[in-house]
């Protein structure tokens, strides 16, 4: 299911494998909290490249790889490496490949995961590529709903924010469709609309879903909403931006139409979407759902390596 | 069938017949032909056809076709026939195919697309999804291209 795979998109994978990926996680958690140490991965390498900057997706992958007792190589930022002076991504994973049991990348442009994946003869994990895919990312979005409300299946989730060139809401979406949502609210401005071929692709698989422009209206029927940063610099104009950011702002204000149980998630960095006001209720999932991110990647990468 | 006889046979050359209708131009352009190389052409269009409705015949006296040139016809017109005439008979007919996977001979639309970097050693590579209407997306970003692009492309804006 897992073994020697490469993880380039959250669509690669089965319901059965994300679920068998979910089991590894709990098991490797619950040693996590009782302080158990792990060394399934002593003696495996694994190299980060990230062309793109990054805080969680890089040290969350640096340390599932330590607490599994594996060790971290890192390609220096471009600066002081050989990309400097010019070095082709082709000949920089080349290398990495001979160095590394397993590769971690993350580039600004759209198929470079795949691209090294095909130069590669070890596994490559995409860490984000362009506007495109984070697969790892919807991984522990999709473990943090099941922790929170138990399972994915018939839960209406709201997605908030840059449905365009957000890569972690376009991943999410996509990886929500490999389970059985009751149905899914696509909540954007009109300039950052979820593009069409994911909407067809929702719709080819059969998934029940809604454009909205506000998050207001249809927010009591949600049991998750995963908040995303709109991009100011997206908007041509910052006049059209200010209108509509303060429709987009969660706070403590907002929740009071939503759920008790409904859980807020975030893939993070927020900027001012979600209100620190949020941070000690119970609908704040976000930083477990951070949290999640090293166990998940844990067992994804033991699953990977050893099987 | 009347009007087909109207054009009068080849002697040696080729013969594309069920050409989309409407495409015949584009058929001329991907071969490089514009009729300044004083070979014998005839284009015959939108004439009655029972399996498209309408087509394009285009005739081309003392020319065959390279494998290249067979392929991209085969992305413009999916249904084309290719006939290589030897002395007024047909001496080999060919269905055009299109292939699952295409390499190397469309560029993706997107910029950002890792294929469109001059430096990386990579081919673009696309995966049809439909014939008609043609449809296809990029192996590597994902982004589709439609009928519309890949004549664009294959014509060079013509």
């Amino acid at each position: 299911m897992f073994a020697d795979k490469d993880v380039l998109t959250i669509t690669d994978f089965s319901r059965e494998a994300l679920e068998r990926l979910f089991e590894e996680t709990d098991v490797i958690l619950n040693a996590l909290t009782s302080g158990k140490k792990l060394d399934a991965l002593n003696g495996y390498i694994m190299a980060t490249a990230f062309f793109e900057p990054s805080t969680r997706t890089k040290m969350s992958f640096q340390t599932a790889m330590l607490r599994l007792g594996g060790a971290c190589v890192d390609l220096p930022p471009e600066e002081i490496s050989s990309r400097a002076k010019g070095e082709s991504l082709a000949d920089t994973i080349r290398m990495l490949d001979s160095y590394a049991d397993v590769i971690v990348i993350r580039h600004r442009l759209e198929g470079a995961a795949k691209f090294a994946a095909e130069i590669a003869e070890h596994p490559v994990i995409n860490g984000g590529d362009g506007t495109r895919d984070h697969p790892t990312q919807t991984m522990i979005d999709l473990y943090t709903i099941k922790r929170a409300h138990g399972s994915i299946d018939g839960l209406t989730v709201g997605v908030l924010g840059d449905l365009k060139y957000g890569r972690a809401a376009r991943s999410f979406i996509l990886g929500l469709s490999i389970f059985k949502p009751k149905k899914i609210y696509l909540i954007s401005p009109p300039q950052l609309s979820c593009r069409p071929e994911v909407l067809h692709f929702l719709e080819e698989k059969g998934i029940c879903y809604e454009e909205a422009s506000t998050v207001t209206k249809v927010l009591p029927e949600l049991d998750v909403l995963y908040v995303t940063r709109i991009q100011r610099e997206r908007f041509p104009d910052p006049v059209e931006y200010e209108k509509v950011r303060g429709s987009y702002v969660v706070n403590e204000l907002l929740l009071k139409s939503a759920k008790e149980n409904l859980a807020v998630l975030h893939p993070l960095p927020r900027v001012d979407e979600l209100a620190y006001s949020l941070d000690q209720t119970s609908h704040a999932w976000y930083f477990k759902q951070a949290y999640f991110g090293v166990p998940v990647r844990m067992a994804l990468l033991k699953l990977i390596l050893k099987g | 069938m009347e009007k087909e006889l109207k054009v009068s046979k080849i002697r040696n050359g080729t013969v594309i017949d069920h050409i989309d209708a409407g495409r015949a131009l584009h058929v001329l352009n991907i071969l490089g032909l514009n009729g300044s190389e004083g070979l014998t052409i005839a284009v015959v269009m939108n004439v009655p056809s029972s399996k498209l409705g309408r087509k394009d015949i285009v005739k081309i006296e003392g020319v065959e076709l390279r494998q290249d040139q067979v392929s991209k016809i085969a992305l413009i017109a999916p249904s084309a026939t290719i006939n290589i005439i030897k002395d007024y008979e047909v001496a080999e007919k060919v269905k055009v195919r299109v292939p699952p996977v295409i390499e190397g001979l469309l560029k993706c639309a997107n910029p950002n697309c890792i294929t469109n970097q001059p430096r990386e050693p990579v081919k673009p590579r696309f995966i049809v999804r439909s014939l008609r209407p043609l449809r296809m997306f990029c192996s590597f970003c994902g982004v589709e291209l439609s009928q519309e692009d890949v004549i664009q492309q294959l014509t060079k804006g013509g």
